[in-house]
């Protein structure tokens, strides 16, 4: 069957091509913008301009650290948040279950940016939020919750917590109960079956949310933009400005070609240890 | 003492549990109660009294109504385009053996796995290399390149949970192969396709970081918001995003439901009958496999 050989190829390839030439090839270019020379007045040429990277890097070091220490903070918190509510949804929730899993995903149904806004609405100055807290003391008398760290990391948290949750729940969904069970006949505690049975089994969902909540998280400027102030720019801040403000190509590739790069060695260790097929919602289960 | 203990300890998960929930519900309420306000200023911040003026307004601020519409078509565009080619794009995957599988599979995830600011400004960096000028057609691009692998993940997994000997009966009737594909396969994958496209459909109404660097002057309904929280946002947009939260509440209910009778239907060993159906199962990416698995 000399023609079937080609059939895989022929049905892929509308979907391949598209993702050859907007995701793979746009990377290319801004490899090559990223090495270049000028401003926008008098064009840009090809130099191989590399302390581009340098540049950009020892001018918005203190933008890429706060990425990392907040989008960290933030999938630490998500994980301390998901793991608890997936395992009641699964294990305790019983009739309520469904109403409980549609209440982790009802913030998908409504926009990115007017949920973050309503944080913003929530947190304001003059809300009733930060009377309580100014009230017991969390912040001082005249302080602010928003345009500080809690508040874009608050937001940061919220708004890519599903992703730890689902996939979280989806492995505790797999777990046979009956291994929990042989463990508590073979006298474990509820303690320790937990730790020794349902956390390990359940380490694949812990890592695929980890994952799915870290990349964008840094990423992420629309919570620095609504609910931070200067204090609280992060990287995505900074190439959103260059790109399209400043119009400083070369600067602004060079940064989101490091933070693809700080991703990309993430997922590919991710990638060995899991497959590149367990991205795809596969094989969670061990 | 201890009884009150015990009940506490056993309690415990649940209660943090309801707190979580009521987590991710507070600002969707706060949206919802905040278009019933009444603001003084131009800053819908602080409750001032209840109106029903902004729902009676709803589609009366012209470039509002008009983002929104742009904002739909560009959605319906990159549906039908998206859930089209990755539709064939799962199909090769699942059903053939072919070289270069591992590659293939890497540049249908690594887009997933990439932010959307690098997205957007590697895209806005290619544009601006050839001189391209931004606007829709940018737009659909970039929307139809990012939902591709959302599809792909979708109909992948109702795939290979998918009986495949219906098929062949249907074959050694006589069928073609493409009576064949439009009869048993199409129908039988039509729910993973609903829930595919419906995914696509919400990724690109919601999208905002992907345009931003690619809409030149075009102006979509998450942009036209971004540039009014500078200064104020309308309260209409608090009443559209409510009307479009019941919407897609209503048409994920319908998918789900619609998942659950599929997927009993499918569901074809005799002794399977407590197979985990509905949302559950469509969140936790488990599948009645009936079958052999592929």
């Amino acid at each position: 069957m000399k023609r079937r050989r080609f059939t895989p190829y022929a049905l892929m390839s509308p979907g391949l091509l598209w993702l050859l030439v907007f995701f793979a090839v746009p990377m290319f270019f801004m490899a090559i913008v990223a090495l270049e020379e000028g401003n926008i007045d008098t064009g840009f040429t090809l130099t191989y301009q590399w302390s581009n990277f340098s540049d950009a890097l020892s001018s918005f070091d203190t933008q890429f650290l706060r990425s990392f220490r907040f989008s960290i903070i933030a999938t630490l918190l998500c994980l301390l948040i998901a793991y608890p509510l997936a395992y009641a949804i699964a294990f305790k929730a019983g009739r309520w279950k469904n109403l409980m899993l549609f209440a982790v995903v009802a913030p998908f149904f409504t926009t990115y940016l007017i949920r973050t806004l309503a944080w913003q609405t929530i947190l304001t100055d003059d809300g009733q939020i930060a009377d309580v807290a100014r009230f017991f003391g969390f912040i001082p008398e005249g302080g602010k919750l928003l345009d500080t760290d809690f508040s874009v990391i608050m937001g940061i948290t919220y708004n890519f917590l599903p992703f730890m949750v689902l996939p979280i729940y989806a492995s505790l969904e797999q777990l046979d109960g009956r291994l929990i069970e042989a463990a508590k006949d073979l006298y474990s505690s509820s303690r320790s079956a937990f730790l020794k049975v349902t956390l390990p089994l359940t380490a694949p969902g812990i890592i695929a949310g980890t994952l799915l909540t870290f990349i964008p998280a840094f990423g992420d400027y629309v919570n620095a933009t609504f609910l931070g102030g200067p204090n609280q720019a992060m990287i995505g801040n900074v190439i959103q400005d260059q790109f399209l403000r400043t119009q400083n190509y070369p600067t602004a590739s060079a940064l989101s070609f490091m933070v693809m790069a700080v991703i990309l060695v993430i997922v590919m260790i991710y990638i060995k240890f899991a497959g590149s097929e367990s991205l795809m919602g596969e094989e969670v289960a061990p | 003492m201890s009884g009150a203990w015990r009940w506490v300890r056993e309690h415990a998960v649940m209660g943090f549990g309801i707190v979580a929930v009521a987590y991710t519900l507070i600002p969707i309420l706060v949206i919802a109660i905040f278009s019933f306000n009444d603001p003084k200023g131009k800053f819908n911040f602080t409750w001032e009294g209840f109106t029903l003026d902004h729902w009676e307004n709803a589609f009366g601020i012209p470039e509002l109504t008009e983002a929104l519409g742009l904002s739909l078509q560009l959605a319906a565009l990159s549906t039908i385009v998206a859930t089209s080619i990755g539709t064939l794009l799962a199909i090769g995957l699942v059903r053939y053996q072919f070289k270069g599988r591992r590659l293939a599979n890497l540049l249908i995830v690594i887009p997933m796995a990439t932010p959307e600011v690098v997205l957007g400004a590697s895209l806005l960096s290619m544009f601006v290399f050839i001189g391209v000028d931004r606007g829709f057609n940018t737009l659909w691009v970039a929307h139809i390149m990012f939902s591709i692998s959302f599809v792909v993940v979708v109909v992948r997994s109702r795939l290979i949970g998918f009986d495949r000997s219906l098929e062949e009966a249907a074959r050694d009737l006589g069928a073609t192969a493409w009576t064949t594909f439009r009869t048993i396969t199409l129908p039988l994958l039509a729910p993973g396709l609903a829930a595919a496209a419906m995914l696509a459909f919400a990724l690109s109404l919601d999208d905002f970081v992907i345009s931003n660097f690619n809409s030149g002057t075009t102006v979509t309904f998450p942009l036209f918001i971004f540039g009014a929280s500078q200064r104020g946002i309308p309260v209409e947009v608090n009443v559209l995003a409510t009307m479009l939260f019941i919407v897609t509440a209503i048409a994920m209910g319908f998918t789900v439901w619609q998942q659950a009778r599929a997927e009993k239907l499918a569901a074809t060993r005799p002794d399977d009958d407590d197979v985990d159906t509905g949302l559950s199962a469509l969140v936790s990416g488990q599948r009645p496999v009936a079958g052999e698995p592929s």
